[in-house]
């Protein structure tokens, strides 16, 4: 493994490897043989169903009833509809204040800030707290619902034990803080360890003649790792704002309430799609929701491209 | 801090603020180690307690709890489902992908790293929530609503771009001496993969395996949507069942499944993360 690494250094070896690379002899027909039952299911699991939304949003496709029977075109109907709805604009805002505050602001400064005091401990504190943020976020999404649903609860809950603060219903009062905060939580090991990669990167002379020229740790901050971790940052924006802007999670602590307060895109669009079954209006929707996911995919393709 | 007199040494000054450093430092690391803790103590205490509540209290051992799990008449079960949906996610993911990472790390198909490219953006934008509506709908019209076969083949699609795309960075640096003289040998192309390629590539392997595990084990919403039967529901749905259901919550049952659920990924995952070191991929965790 060590060796076939090293050799790709020089380009006249890199040359002779290339012409060498089919050494199993599986020619190109044999090599499609072997890829296509990887590309079928996806093409049929994943790429379809993205095409088929476009299909499915213009019809008014019903779960149940008439039109469950009778399926019509409708052309750009479920659009207007959706562009007139109050809930669809609801659960857009809603989305924009969960992934500024829960995934850039939150997770990113949280992760951040972690990666950074961390970053000269060895030992057992560092374990601890890696592994404590770790934990949150591989424990599977209905626990993790269900941790925080005992730690709030209004009754017996350890948040209002230990706040003093007996009776008061978080997940009620303060839905949205209470979502965000969760969602902080699961996901802050992500950029965590991405920044923590990151630091390590970061050459230790530069910031050693910056220490020994006086430079405080927040000079040294600005003026040498924030420029030498860009891309990072960069990529860890991204990759959470897809994120969190997919996550269902939330549905889990709040299924979208009191009254469309924390209605996020994903649990609006379940529950007009397959809540209450108008999957034709669910699918003009989906479409809005995959045409954002397919924007923010490309602006890191080009950011990252120009780099 | 104390700059009010500039009479005193700097070496005092540097001395307070490093202490104040060190204290925010304690301080910071502190606060954020019991904000992570604290939900996560429950999981740990509840499930050994005769009497567990919503609060975090010292229990009264037992080991009771664990019963209800068997007394349940769909808890052992949705155990089982959670584990036929895993290895049925991870027994086709690898095999797929192995084939086609093996095939495009050795063969230069004109456009191959536009496919996998293009692959990795289509699963970083078709995603399990953008897609829930078609997936459905194409679930429905295949017959396959309310099966596990349902479940296994919507995951798998969702998560194969992302494990081709590992597996064949990891094959291109498997060394290709030992295929050429088993070419030399006679072996055919899938033999050699079969007999000489996997047993090499094996840690990449078991890499992307355990990686597929800990996805489909988790993953809520795929089987959420496709499984109405409750004899078929993996733990995931059957947990969210469990305290959304009418009724008084019964948190013996909810405490000891919770654990039993959720410790198999930690274990798996804390093990991995040992010897692979950290890493993440996108995917359809949610």
């Amino acid at each position: 493994m060590v060796s076939t690494r090293s050799v790709t250094g020089t380009g006249v070896v890199r040359a002779r490897r290339n012409r060498a690379d089919d050494v199993a002899g599986l020619g190109r027909a044999r090599a499609g043989v072997f890829v296509a039952p990887a590309l079928l299911m996806i093409g049929m699991f994943l790429l379809f169903p993205a095409i088929w939304t476009i299909y499915l949003g213009m019809t008014d496709f019903r779960l149940t009833g008439l039109a469950a029977a009778h399926t019509s075109f409708v052309g750009l109907g479920n659009f207007t509809a959706a562009f007139g709805d109050k809930a669809f604009w609801n659960a857009l805002q809603l989305t924009v204040v969960f992934v500024a505050l829960s995934g850039v602001i939150g997770q990113s400064l949280l992760g951040f800030s972690l990666a950074w005091s961390l970053r000269r401990l060895k030992g057992w504190v560092r374990t601890l707290v890696e592994s404590l943020a770790l934990a949150a976020w591989v424990i599977p999404g209905s626990v993790n619902a269900f941790l925080w649903i005992a730690l709030l609860d209004r009754r017996d809950g350890t948040l209002n034990t230990l706040l003093n603060t007996p009776g008061t219903a978080w997940l009620i009062s303060y839905p949205m803080a209470m979502i965000v905060i969760f969602n902080i939580w699961v996901g802050t090991a992500f950029s965590m360890q991405l920044f923590s990669s990151a630091l390590s990167s970061v050459s230790p002379s530069q910031l050693e003649s910056a220490q020994i020229a006086g430079a405080s740790e927040f000079r040294q901050l600005f003026d040498i790792v924030l420029p030498t971790i860009k891309g990072h940052i960069l990529t860890n924006t991204l990759m959470i704002t897809l994120w969190t802007f997919n996550t269902f999670t939330p549905f889990l602590l709040t299924a979208g309430g009191p009254n469309r307060k924390t209605e996020i895109f994903s649990v609006y669009i379940y529950k007009s799609a397959i809540g209450s079954g108008q999957l034709g209006f669910g699918a003009a929707i989906s479409m809005i929701m995959l045409l954002i996911n397919l924007a923010i995919a490309l602006l890191y393709m080009r950011v990252g491209r120009k780099r | 801090m104390t700059m009010a007199t500039r009479t005193p040494s700097r070496t005092t000054s540097r001395t307070a603020t490093r202490f104040v450093g060190r204290l925010g430092f304690v301080v910071f690391i502190t606060v954020v180690s019991v904000f992570f803790a604290l939900p996560m103590v429950w999981l740990v205490v509840a499930p050994f307690d005769a009497n567990p509540t919503m609060s975090v209290k010292w229990p009264d051992w037992t080991l009771n709890n664990f019963h209800r799990i068997l007394e349940n008449p769909y808890a052992f079960g949705s155990i089982v489902n959670s584990l036929i949906i895993s290895v049925g996610v991870v027994a086709l993911t690898v095999i797929l992908a192995t084939l086609a990472a093996y095939a495009l790390s050795r063969v230069r198909i004109p456009g191959r790293d536009a496919l996998l490219y293009g692959l990795l953006l289509l699963s970083s934008i078709v995603t399990g929530t953008a897609a829930m509506v078609p997936t459905f709908q194409l679930i429905s019209a295949l017959g396959l609503i309310n099966t596990q076969l349902g479940v296994v083949l919507v995951m798998s699609g969702g998560l194969l771009p992302t494990v081709v795309f590992i597996l064949k960075d990891f094959m291109d640096s498997v060394p290709k001496s030992y295929e050429e003289s088993a070419r030399l040998y006679g072996a055919t192309p899938f033999q050699i993969l079969r007999d000489v390629v996997v047993p090499v590539a094996r840690p990449g392997i078991a890499f992307v395996a355990v990686w597929s595990v800990v996805q489909a084990w988790s993953n809520f919403l795929v089987p959420f949507i496709l499984l109405r039967d409750p004899t078929l529901q993996p733990a995931g749905v059957l947990m969210y069942t469990f305290y959304t259901e009418a009724g008084q919550a019964d948190l013996r049952l909810i405490a000891a499944f919770s654990l039993v659920y959720t410790l198999p990924v930690v274990v798996i995952y804390f093990l991995v993360n040992r010897k692979f070191g950290f890493r993440f991929y996108g995917g359809i965790k949610s």
